[in-house]
């Protein structure tokens, strides 16, 4: 067995995690002509109860990343250890109880519940597939959980498209949370929201930390929400992190041309800083 | 010093007639629009700022619509136009611009094509003709390799790249007003000042009036010029762009101010937020709207204020609320580091 689990191991150690997709072309045969290298050696850590950020653009692999950390994708090469155990290339049945410990938020809360299950199906789920709850006790528990993400337990019965948008990322959350995990990947999980209800779910995700121990992963493109979240930030471009420390290091003294190209063209509110920058950059 | 206004839109209400009941979308809504001007209308979801622009361009012609008010383009009126009018004038007086540059484009046609079949709908060019405009307005609008992007179907196009080939059709035949219906919100922030840089180019080199709708007072402060906020159907505040950040009135606005996440100052422990969600226009509250998500909500609040303008050094600032504006001068500054900064030449200006 090599069940080796460290308990001075950080909770999610990723090293030279590598994702390529190949390029395939060929009318019968087909022949792998190149690769796209989504995520192209990528290393960090998340410590237990910690936020990391992980912030870039569409297509800098960001979201690879996560997949391939939860092994909803398999890494082309590279280690994840989670508590010090190796997990990149073990088995589905091997991975099933690991689930548990780690969970993630989807960016879209349209697409990423099901539209013909009730809410109390949605949040339930994972209690049930995990043989943890049953009967009126998973009822008791969903309830629980969906006033703990600021739902009412009379939304037990209803339909996801009953909601809004910030509604159901909170439904999101409440199954996310529902086992108990350490590990939340958050994938974009306010950019497809209002400014206003993108400040509800960040404090919400907030709160959450402080009261599980919740560690997060958190992925985004927009810095300025990541800055206020994280702890740390890894800046990723191209399949690469090109800068990483902590969150005001990053933000207030950006070492890399990418990360300060990313927080120059972060919008401010307010129009006589704005008028500033335009006058004095080259757009 | 101000131009006569290009686009008048005057007490304009658009009401859906629903199974529930009449959906009053738009309840109310007035303001001009001159040349070269940006006027932004924010507001979250539901509070009636697409419904807005829509119904300038009569896109919400249907038969559960109720519209009322006027909406002038230099004194024609666009609400009465006939069907084929409004043809007449939409791509041709006034461009759009949506949200989605994935949805926006018919994926079994060329690009190019389709900016071409926009344009010979109005003016009598050759397709050849045609395509070397779009060439130039690629180019214009900083869509590298013009020549050959023309000839591409809309998924070979990234979504900044489909932003721009948006402006592009828009602007094709040059219109006077831009209504431009959350034009970065599906887009990387390094793209989203890209096409504000545009935006904002074009509004100064061809005179170009825009409508900016948007959620975020941050692209706001970017570009406009004036400022609308919108909630529940109704304008609950509208100023200047410096009045609106650095003498916010309206509780909903510091609101939307606070939440924002900001770069230029140390993190907060907590970002402020607006508690719970937009009302249901169904069924609203009595008074103010924004009542049950107010923190400063008091015995005068069941009655609805009217839109006045309410500071004495400011004629053309306008809100609703019932607060003195020292009580809420104090009050923002107690909700979060809003209107902090109020430049003395703000005022004077």
């Amino acid at each position: 067995m090599r069940d080796s689990t460290n308990p001075g191991a950080p909770l999610l150690e990723v090293t030279d995690l590598v994702k390529h997709f190949p390029i395939k072309r060929g009318i019968l045969i087909d022949r792998e002509v190149d690769q796209v290298r989504a995520v192209d050696g990528v290393s960090f850590r998340v410590e237990q109860g910690e936020t990391l950020g992980l912030v870039g653009e569409s297509g800098s692999g960001k979201s690879t990343a996560c997949r391939a950390v939860l092994q909803l994708i398999k890494p082309t090469s590279g280690s994840v250890r989670f508590e010090g155990r190796e997990i990149s290339g073990i088995g589905r049945r091997e991975m099933r109880p690991l689930r548990r410990e780690m969970q993630m938020i989807f960016q879209d809360p349209y697409a990423s519940l099901n539209p013909r299950k009730r809410i109390g199906q949605i949040v339930g789920d994972p209690l049930k597939r995990q043989g943890i709850a049953s009967g009126s006790e998973l009822r008791r528990q969903v309830q629980e959980l969906l006033e703990r993400v600021g739902l009412s337990s009379e939304h037990y019965n209803r339909f996801p498209h009953e909601f809004s948008g910030g509604q159901r990322q909170r439904i999101g959350i409440a199954r996310a949370l529902s086992l108990k995990p350490k590990l939340v990947i958050c994938d974009e999980p306010v950019s497809a929201l209002d400014v206003s209800i993108q400040a509800q779910i960040v404090n919400l995700l907030d709160d959450l930390q402080d009261e599980f121990g919740l560690a997060y992963l958190f992925v985004a493109h927009d810095i300025g929400v990541v800055r206020h979240i994280s702890d740390r930030i890894a800046v990723m471009n191209e399949g690469k992190i090109v800068e990483q420390g902590s969150a005001d290091q990053v933000c207030e003294n950006p070492q890399d041309e990418y990360t300060k190209k990313l927080l120059a063209a972060v919008p401010i509110p307010d129009p006589r800083e704005s008028r500033e920058r335009h006058s004095g950059s080259v757009q | 010093m101000s131009p006569a206004p290009l686009l008048s839109v005057s007490d304009l209400r658009v009401g859906f007639a629903t199974e529930e009941g009449v959906v009053q979308a738009v309840d109310g809504i007035s303001f001009d629009l001159r040349p070269g001007e940006v006027v932004a209308i924010v507001g979250e979801s539901g509070s009636g700022k697409s419904v807005t622009a829509q119904t300038i361009i009569g896109l919400t012609r249907a038969n559960n619509a109720r519209i009322e008010g006027s909406v002038k383009l230099e004194g024609e009126d666009l609400l009465s136009a006939s069907d084929s009018d409004l043809r007449r004038l939409r791509g041709d007086r006034i461009g759009m611009i949506f949200q989605d540059p994935m949805t926006s484009f018919n994926p079994v046609y060329r690009i190019g094509d389709q900016i071409v079949e926009a344009i010979r709908a109005h003016r009598e060019t050759s397709k050849s003709e045609g395509k070397r405009r779009v060439v130039e307005l690629f180019e214009a609008v900083g869509i590298p390799n013009a020549e050959r992007r023309v000839d591409d179907y809309p998924h070979e196009f990234s979504g900044g790249m489909r932003q721009r080939a948006m402006i592009a059709m828009a602007l094709a035949l040059e219109p006077e007003v831009l209504i431009a219906d959350e034009p970065t919100t599906a887009l990387d922030v390094t793209i989203q000042a890209q096409i504000l840089g545009l935006l904002e180019q074009l509004n100064r080199e061809r005179n170009l009036a825009t409508i900016l709708i948007t959620h975020d007072l941050g692209v706001v402060a970017e570009v406009a010029d004036r400022v609308l906020v919108m909630y529940a159907g109704k304008v609950v505040e509208e100023g200047t762009l410096d009045e609106i950040f650095y003498d916010p009135q309206h509780p909903y606005t510091w609101g939307l101010l606070g939440s924002l996440t900001r770069i230029d100052r140390p993190r907060p422990h907590r970002l402020p937020q607006i508690a719970g969600s937009p009302p249901s226009l169904l069924d609203l509250p009595d008074g103010c709207p924004f009542r049950p998500r107010c923190p400063h909500e008091f015995s005068k609040c069941p009655q609805y204020p009217g839109l006045e303008a309410r500071l004495p050094e400011a004629a053309d600032h306008r809100d609703r609320c019932w607060l003195t504006p020292e009580e809420k001068k104090a009050k923002r500054l107690v909700e979060g580091q809003i209107g902090l900064e109020p430049p003395p030449e703000v005022r004077q200006a």
